[in-house]
């Protein structure tokens, strides 16, 4: 076979490799497209051309108008955006703890220990959902960010603290016999040295963190359904049932939810990647 | 990776340790194996006309399981559960694995960009994902009825969310939508890690990438496939999200939709006429906790095991 030949092979497996990526890709984002460029539309515009980008005739805020106007987006946002920081905060700092005394000292029960955490991983904490309400009643925080936090937090710590843990291995003894040696105590060792080193790893763990937080219904729906303390999935969740039949509304309410992900997404997805197949050392 | 175990005595720093483990592990007790737990003990309880707890032994799991009132909607959506996982396997996963495969051939254009985008679904909330599919399929924009009419198919087009026979597989397929980049994501990151020589070998010796594929690439991925499996059917038999949104807790049309985590939520805060019912609640929780944990052990025993003796 020429070489001619063997190019024109793949130049065509190319054509084909290409052409099953792209469709999928369309497959992928082409929905999520069409409800934001809607969004932007007149009622009209919506229904005559729901495909078409908004153009002079057709373009339109009304939906935002309204869902700014008749619900409170704005403090829904807030309140999604405490619960998700200061839980990744504190499973950060009390996962990364826990993997270092897990990782770096040797005491009766380290294993068994270990696999209590991991337990987590695999059993969904929604299946506690009966008893966490019955606590969280006795604790007067029903309605309130502290409780999505705490269980959040319970929910995040299982697989922040594998991750870390098998990150921490990999950390170089001579580091720490150092630091040894020269007298620091295991604290310091720990804040000063050990912490700031695992700054990869935090980025894999925030995204998985963060997501199914974000995300969340149930445990809103169930723990802070109301007095102002909705997170932004439920909240448009309450009001998409609320306003079913205005599409300008419920598109533009729809685009709120969608659009400050994508721009998280799109800014942490390199990340996200590295820190998945760091594994993979070639 | 082989690494060895933790090197540093507990007893030269025990309050450190302590102090290390006691934050982490006293939250995730206490939010999470104690209610799990709890859950269980209170599946054994009733409180007959709103006295007082009594214990009544099993007859929580009597009344769902053989009542033929509650046995009826448990086995109703026990089964749809299991189509709903079915729908996942075959269509969501052979997806995601082929659609890694593609994206891990050498020196392919644009790979880190199509990834990007073909994940950003499983990035969104499910209830977004669930309120998107509703406006796209809805008869009353006719969006879909469009986009079939482009391939051809627009005399496929039908009002599917609404109907008996076809809701439940149309949410299954909006959530392989979702969900497909956790496959693609996991496998992906595993195929990378196959190192190159033995990939640089077979080409030389003829092979073509698609053969490779087959033959060495996937069965050294087998482990990680095994483990998106079980992943799926723990996410699975936990979902809710997605039914509450399109359908509501009474998952219609007539129950069509009715999935664990929908019936878990009508028997824990009722519906309608029927009230509410913490210890039947934990029940169908301990029920699905123990069809999780079969799964589980299965994938632990029958499955990883084989896999790991496989793979030496």
């Amino acid at each position: 076979m020429s070489f001619a030949n063997i190019r024109r092979e793949d130049a065509s497996r190319a054509v084909i490799v290409h052409a099953i990526l792209l469709t999928y890709t369309l497959v992928a984002l082409y929905p999520i497209f069409l409800v934001v460029i809607n969004a932007f539309k007149t009622r009209k515009g919506i229904f005559r051309d729901p495909m078409g980008l908004p153009n002079a005739e057709t373009f339109s805020l009304e939906g935002f108008t309204k869902v700014l106007a008749k619900s409170n987006f704005e403090l829904f946002f807030y309140n999604s955006f405490t619960v998700t920081i200061v839980t990744i905060v504190i499973v950060l700092l009390l996962a990364a703890m826990a993997a270092w005394a897990l990782s770096e000292y040797k005491f009766p029960g380290n294993t068994a220990l270990a696999l209590y955490l991991a337990i987590g991983i695999m059993v969904p904490i929604r299946l506690g959902s009966v008893s966490i309400l019955n606590l969280i009643v006795d604790m007067g925080l029903v309605n309130t960010l502290t409780a999505l936090v705490l269980v959040y937090v319970a929910q995040g710590l299982p697989l922040a603290i594998f991750i870390l843990t098998e990150f921490m291995h990999q950390i170089p003894k001579d580091l720490k016999e150092a630091a040894r040696c020269d007298g620091v105590g295991e604290f310091k060792i720990f804040f000063a040295i050990i912490l700031p080193l695992i700054r990869p790893a935090v980025a894999t763990v925030a995204v998985f963190t963060m997501i199914p937080i974000w995300n969340d219904l149930w445990f809103p729906l169930i723990l802070a359904p109301g007095d102002g303390k909705q997170t932004i999935t439920l909240g448009v969740q309450q009001f998409i049932g609320q306003y079913v039949t205005d599409w300008n509304a419920v598109l533009a309410s729809l685009s709120l939810a969608i659009i400050p992900i994508l721009i998280l997404y799109l800014i942490f997805s390199r990340q996200l990647i590295r820190g998945l197949t760091s594994g993979a050392v070639k | 990776m082989a690494h060895s175990g933790p090197m540093t005595d507990w007893r030269k720093a025990k309050l450190p340790v302590i102090a290390f483990l006691a934050p982490a592990t006293i939250i995730y007790t206490l939010f999470m194996i104690y209610p799990l737990l709890d859950s269980i003990r209170l599946s054994f309880y009733a409180t007959p006309s709103g006295g007082e707890a009594v214990f009544v032994g099993l007859d929580n799991y009597r009344t769902i399981l053989a009542d033929p009132d509650w046995s009826a909607t448990f086995w109703n959506s026990f089964w749809n559960n299991m189509k709903f996982f079915a729908v996942h396997m075959l269509i969501q996963n052979p997806i995601g694995i082929a659609l890694a495969g593609i994206l891990s051939l050498p020196q392919l254009r644009f790979r880190n960009t199509y990834r990007t985008m073909m994940i950003m679904p499983t990035m969104l909330s499910v209830v977004i994902v669930g309120f998107i599919w509703q406006l796209i399929l809805s008869p009353v924009w006719g969006v879909g009825a469009d986009l079939l009419d482009i391939v051809g198919l627009k005399s496929l087009f039908g009002p599917w969310l609404g109907k008996e026979g076809s809701a439940l597989i149309t949410l299954s397929f909006i959530s392989v939508w979702q969900w497909v980049g956790i496959p693609l994501m996991l496998i992906y990151a595993a195929l990378l890690a196959i190192p190159d020589d033995l990939v640089d070998a077979a080409i030389v010796d003829g092979a073509t990438h698609f053969e490779v594929f087959i033959h060495i690439k996937l069965p050294l991925v087998l482990p990680t496939v095994a483990m998106v499996s079980i992943l799926t059917f723990v996410g699975n038999f936990n979902a809710f999200d997605l039914i509450y949104a399109v359908k509501g807790a009474l998952a219609g049309p007539n129950f069509s939709t009715d999935i664990m985590g929908t019936l878990f939520y009508r028997t824990f805060f009722g519906y309608q006429l029927q009230l509410g019912d913490p210890h039947l609640g934990a029940t169908v929780a301990s029920l699905m906790f123990l069809i999780i944990l079969a799964g589980v052990l299965f994938y632990l025993f029958a499955i990883q095991r084989r896999l790991a003796r496989y793979q030496l």
